[in-house]
């Protein structure tokens, strides 16, 4: 037993370099989906007749559609535009979630605002406000983004909130003040480098949210434009060959947007790990 | 020079005041012991003079000058828990510049070790800590030292030579000290004159 273990390395590594390891292979993965969905061969993408509802195959790996074209580059193409429009929103998300954090720690009235703010946006489901502010800024990518980003941004703005309230009244940062140092000392010295942890991880955790919003939405025809190849358009409009017996057509690219939010998942859990080790330790 | 706090009046909860018009003087050539029951409000009057505190009413001076509590406070608070006044993701050298860089003299007197300062301060014990937190308050900008229960948790021969460099580096840099204890004997011993803290609320 001992000299498997021996000639296996992963048991020689501790949990910190299988930490790094993991989100490594999955930083590759992520970063390979995304690039090759823009430098794919696009040609197997067009209209072709002769190859119509394909079961999967070497040469096809996720079938055909109804119009012959390749499930799989369509697959690619969709997670890459996903991945993206993901990034876009989580990032403004969080920028969002800073910008009320740090309106509410300016004073008492700006703290309740904010919280009411919080409670205000997180009561309301998030999939109908989604729809609403999609339908309003005319669908498209720019609707779904700014959808997305004006209604994730709570629970980090929460988190973020209590966490400057804990280091503002905390007796080293009276302290502080005490020895002359004015509030951009404060906030640079004392709050900046503890929570830009939760900025990070934060930001990461919101992106299978946002990847799976625009998936549905798009799914629902308040999203992306039909003639993008998300996967969200890719899903409904396998919808009416399902009962014809096309089960790849909505097998595949679901399983493939699920893989590609259980990664983002796994990556903001394995990242918090490794920037709190306190953490690790539940 | 005097430190005066002028007819404090201070209430964690309304109507349940827990200083009454206190006035006390601190001279910088003194050490003044303050002693009190638990819970009669030494330490609130301790966080009032040094400014932690600020919806009192009363003046605290420097002289006739109000203190301006918003750049370096001339007298600085020293705490009973020294862990909770040290940032936790800071290393101890870090936690002494933001006051000010004590010369090698000075941290030998207080029996600072060098290797200390590259560690953080959960590596450190509660004694070593306390350590840093005096030497922090001992600032050139710094003409009083309240010393909240400052010795309480340290053991005998830490305590004396604690309180030993501290009194001397006091003496000659003309800093006044108001020590706040329940050892009366400690406080026999260090202070000049010590003032009995009753509990106003019973009167």
């Amino acid at each position: 037993m001992s000299k498997v273990g021996f000639l296996n390395p992963l048991n020689s590594m501790n949990l910190r370099q299988k930490t790094i390891l993991l989100i490594a292979v999955i930083i590759l993965v992520l970063v390979t989906i995304f690039l090759s969905s823009y430098s794919i061969d696009t040609s197997t993408m067009v209209t072709n007749f002769m190859a119509r509802n394909q079961a999967p195959s070497f040469e096809h790996l996720f079938g055909t559609d109804w119009l012959g074209r390749d499930m799989f580059t369509r697959t690619i193409k969709g997670l890459g535009l996903s991945i993206m429009i993901g990034a876009i929103a989580s990032i403004l998300s969080s920028i969002v979630a800073m910008i009320m954090a740090f309106l509410s720690s300016i004073n008492k009235y700006g703290d309740t605002l904010m919280a009411w703010l919080i409670d205000f946006f997180s009561s309301i489901p998030h999939l109908l406000l989604l729809i609403m502010i999609s339908i309003c800024l005319g669908k498209g990518a720019i609707g779904v983004i700014i959808g997305v980003a004006f209604t994730h941004w709570t629970s980090l703005a929460r988190v973020l909130r209590v966490e400057i309230k804990e280091i503002n009244t905390s007796e080293y940062v009276n302290l502080a003040r005490r020895l002359g140092k004015g509030n951009l000392w404060v906030a640079k010295e004392h709050i900046l480098p503890l929570v830009v942890t939760q900025i990070i991880v934060g930001t990461l955790l919101i992106f299978p949210h946002a990847i799976m919003h625009e998936a549905s939405i798009t799914f629902l025809g308040f999203g992306l434009s039909p003639h993008e190849p998300a996967i969200g358009i890719i899903l409904s409009e396998s919808m009416s060959y399902l009962t014809m017996g096309d089960w790849w057509l909505a097998f595949f690219p679901g399983a493939a947007l699920l893989i590609v939010v259980l990664l983002f998942d796994i990556l903001g859990e394995q990242i918090e790990k490794l920037l709190d080790p306190t953490k690790a330790q539940k | 020079m005097y430190l005066n706090a002028n007819n404090i009046s201070f209430a964690y909860k309304k109507n349940k005041p827990i200083l009454k018009n206190i006035s006390i003087s601190i001279p910088d050539n003194k050490v003044i012991g303050l002693m009190g029951d638990s819970g009669s409000g030494k330490s609130t009057l301790c966080k009032v003079i040094t400014g932690y505190i600020e919806n009192y009413t009363g003046t605290v001076t420097l002289d006739r000058e109000v203190i301006n509590n918003k750049g370096y406070h001339p007298a600085q608070l020293i705490f009973q828990h020294p862990e909770k006044t040290m940032n936790p993701k800071w290393k101890m050298h870090k936690v002494l510049e933001e006051s000010w860089n004590p010369p090698q003299e000075l941290m030998d007197t207080f029996g600072l070790k060098d290797n200390w300062l590259g560690r953080w301060p959960n590596e450190l014990s509660g004694g070593e800590l306390q350590r840093f937190s005096i030497l922090r308050a001992l600032n050139p900008n710094t003409k009083f030292i309240i010393a909240d229960e400052i010795s309480t948790m340290l053991d005998a021969v830490t305590q004396v030579q604690i309180w030993d460099a501290l009194l001397d580096y006091c003496k000659h840099n003309k800093i006044g000290i108001l020590a706040v204890s329940h050892d009366k004997e400690l406080l026999d011993v260090i202070a000049d004159d010590i003032i009995l803290f009753d509990d106003i609320n019973k009167l």
